[in-house]
């Protein structure tokens, strides 16, 4: 979310330690068929590296079921990695003391796309942030937790919050339950939330406001955001980098900038062309190429690059080789065997 | 078809609304979600009917085809011309033949309205004999010309014919909304209502769907009522747009003319918080608060509460739609006596 973030790095000139680094993930779901013959394994996290600086948004896009939520489970400790690590401030949660793993379970908190299904239905909008706040340790008594309940309330536009405090999630709106959900996750006073589609659900003018009011959390708190979207114009308008996965893998990375205005992988181009303009004089659903074929399942991967079935460009070394994620500009890089060929201008059809 | 049935078929509306007034009867009192909505659909158009959730957009799609999903709703006013015949107080029975084959359908959710245990082929079959479609050859086997028609329209949508042989649960989602399409085009309809064809789609199958029912729009010059939500969605295909709030239409206007000047308050936040893909930064003016609650909408203009133009007028009287140079717009403010 703009501001903060790059104007502190330009200043210090340095690469800090990253907030979160995570590299060489993998998740593997034994799933499948109930009958051994179709057994399959999910390889629903496939190598996947990330690192986020504080204060910074990073988002993950791609279509449905390339490993974006799974992502977010195994860095909020929801699941267990197959394999791989995910450091905090340069410390790997294998080597935690178990104070430590507190602490940091208490630092990452998480936005849901439904605020509705996560949060109790039995339970007051007072009590839900309150015991947030004790529970996490952020306040001590129960006299405070109540003042810094109201706080949060009157910070996520939940005002007057006296006329909040006492009613029931289904007594909101879905917009204002996302508030909710958004103060709850601030609650701990975390360093990175980890917000999974959190906008998707919401109307236009509403997403707005809470797209506004994320923004303006991370101008006041410099919290670190974990984006993750389906929706490119949104991740345009929130991130400072993006990384575009496909079948649990990144297939490319950078400043959003660069990435949106210069893809390199086939795949980040066809995701762009695709997604609606609104704006008549620009509509490109017309003219650009649409990628053909269906959104792939985990339980049938692909040999060699896994997007070679819908690729424009794929050639026939890109069925048996796997192509590693590998440098194309200024931070920026993408994993295709064409990559040279595409930032020397190689154009889809 | 020829340029010449093209063009004749291009002259009027297919099917217009007048005035119409929904009405249902829930415990929170009389609620209208379609009070006194116009509109009109010609034929090789895109027509959108845009807004966020609870505008009344899907109701409006179930009073022209008179098919509510709850017994509590009831057309109370107006007229749904088809041509020249008024659907308004048919009965249910020739509502029935109207839908599927002068009216198509196409819905948000696509399995929702196939038979999980009938074969594709075998739905659209029952279809065609249950509208006793005729267009195939008029001699010969019936059966066969039905199995034809389905391949062809199998082949249309792009799917491959060995579809038919399949069953909803063995298709992606994609494919059931092609399904959907074929069926909807089954009887060679003048109209097809789309409720949000795409929103449970990822972004690059709806990037297929849409081109596919641009395609079929063009070739078929059939009239294609769009329903969504999404603005993008609205300013890639559609040639005219109607904007609704709270149940009634705000702006009306020609694509190109309403996104490059759009008139009503509520139609300039909206595009406002619309992100668009060359944008970045700070996102624009959000308009405060939400869709009103139809149980007890607000008076005068319903858009008054979160109105930043807001005038005492506002909340005394509805605003009739004006004529303005991009189409029309509800809104005092472009009233000659507003002080
Ligand atoms: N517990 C599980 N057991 C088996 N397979 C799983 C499990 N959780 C996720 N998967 C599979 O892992 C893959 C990635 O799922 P994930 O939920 O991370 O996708 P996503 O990118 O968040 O998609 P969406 O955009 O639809 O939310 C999918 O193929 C999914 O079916
Ligand atoms: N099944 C139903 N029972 C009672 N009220 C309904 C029902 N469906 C819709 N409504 C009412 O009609 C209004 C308009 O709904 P709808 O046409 O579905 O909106 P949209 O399609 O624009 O999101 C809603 O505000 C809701 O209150
Ligand atoms: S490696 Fe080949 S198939 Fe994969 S994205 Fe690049 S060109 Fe396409
Ligand atoms: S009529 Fe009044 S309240 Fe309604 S949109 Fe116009 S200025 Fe705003
Ligand atoms: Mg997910
Ligand atoms: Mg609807």
């Amino acid at each position: 979310m703009s501001g903060t973030y790059e104007t502190k790095h330009a200043e210090t000139g340095s690469a800090p330690t990253p907030l979160i680094e995570v590299t060489g993930l993998h998740k593997q779901f034994a799933s499948g068929g109930r009958f051994r013959r179709s057994r399959r394994s999910v390889h629903a996290v496939d190598d996947l590296a990330i690192r986020i600086h504080a204060g910074e948004t990073f988002a993950l896009v791609g279509e449905s079921g390339c490993g974006k939520s799974t992502t977010a489970r195994l860095m909020l400790s929801l699941q267990q990695p197959t394999s791989g690590d995910i450091r905090y401030k340069g410390t790997p949660l294998s080597m935690m003391s178990e104070a430590e793993r507190r602490d940091y379970r208490r630092r990452v908190q998480v936005v849901f796309q439904d605020s509705n299904s996560s949060l109790n239905p039995r339970k007051r909008l007072g009590t839900i942030l309150t015991t947030a706040l004790t529970v996490s340790g952020a306040v001590a008594d129960a006299r405070r937790a109540v003042a810094r309940a109201h706080e949060l309330m009157e910070d996520v536009g939940l005002s007057p919050s006296a006329s909040f405090f006492d009613r029931y999630p289904h007594e909101l709106s879905g917009g204002q339950r996302q508030r909710v959900g958004i103060a709850r996750a601030l609650a701990p006073e975390p360093e990175l939330i980890i917000a999974d589609e959190p906008v998707s659900a919401l109307d236009i003018s509403v997403r707005a406001q809470i797209l506004q009011l994320l923004q303006r959390i991370q101008r006041e708190r410099s919290v670190a955001y974990l984006f993750i979207s389906h929706d490119l114009s949104v991740v345009r308008w929130v991130a400072h980098r993006v990384g575009v996965m496909y079948l649990g893998r990144l297939v490319e990375t950078g400043p959003v900038e660069s990435v949106f205005t210069r893809p390199v992988h086939p795949y980040t181009e066809v995701l762009i062309n695709a997604t609606p303009v609104a704006d008549p004089e620009r509509a490109q659903l017309r003219h650009v190429h649409v990628v053909s074929g269906d959104v792939p399942s985990t339980t049938e991967r692909p040999s060699g690059c896994p997007f070679h079935p819908r690729c424009p460009l794929a050639v026939e070394t890109c069925r048996s080789e796997v192509p590693e994620l590998l440098p194309v500009g200024e931070a920026h890089a993408a994993a295709c065997l064409r990559a040279t060929e595409r930032v020397e201008g190689l154009r889809l059809p | 078809m020829s340029p010449a049935e093209l063009q004749s078929k291009t002259a009027h509306p297919v099917l217009a609304i007048e005035n119409l007034v929904t009405e249902i009867r829930s415990v929170r009192g009389l609620i209208r979600p379609v009070d006194g909505v116009s509109m009109s659909f010609p034929a090789g158009k895109i027509v959108g009917v845009v807004g966020e959730s609870g505008s009344g957009k899907s109701m409006t799609a179930f009073s022209i085809m008179q098919l509510f999903p709850t017994s509590a709703a009831r057309v109370a006013g107006g007229r749904v011309l088809l041509g020249e015949t008024d659907l308004i107080g048919r009965s249910p029975e020739q509502m029935r033949a109207i839908r599927g084959s002068r009216i198509g359908m196409i819905f948000q959710d696509p399995t929702s309205f196939l038979n999980p245990v009938l074969t594709i082929g075998r739905q659209i079959e029952q279809q065609l004999e249950a509208h006793r479609w005729t267009g195939g050859p008029p001699a010969g086997d019936r059966g066969q010309s039905y199995a034809n028609r389905v391949s062809e329209l199998l082949t249309s949508v792009g799917l491959p014919r060995d579809v038919s042989t399949r069953y909803p649960h063995q298709l992606s989602g994609g494919q059931c909304q092609r399904v959907g399409i074929a069926s909807a085009l089954a009887c060679d309809p003048d109209l097809i209502i789309a409720d949000e064809p795409t929103t449970a789609l990822d972004v690059t199958i709806q990037a297929q769907i849409l081109r596919l029912m641009m395609r079929l729009q063009r070739e078929r010059a059939v009239a294609l009522m769009l329903i969504t939500h999404d603005l993008g969605v609205v300013a890639e295909v559609c040639d005219y747009v109607y904007v609704m709030y709270a149940g009634r239409i705000v702006e009306e206007g020609d694509v190109r003319s309403l996104f490059a000047a759009p008139q009503h308050p509520y139609t300039r936040a909206l595009m406002s918080g619309v992100l668009s893909l060359t944008g970045t930064g700070n996102i624009g003016f959000a308009v405060p608060g939400s869709v009103p609650d139809l149980a007890a909408p607000p008076s005068g203009c319903r858009f008054h509460p979160r109105c930043p133009h807001a005038m005492p007028r506002c909340s005394q009287e509805a605003p009739p739609l004006f004529d303005r140079p991009s189409g029309r717009s509800a809104c005092w403010l472009h009233d000659e006596a507003t002080p």
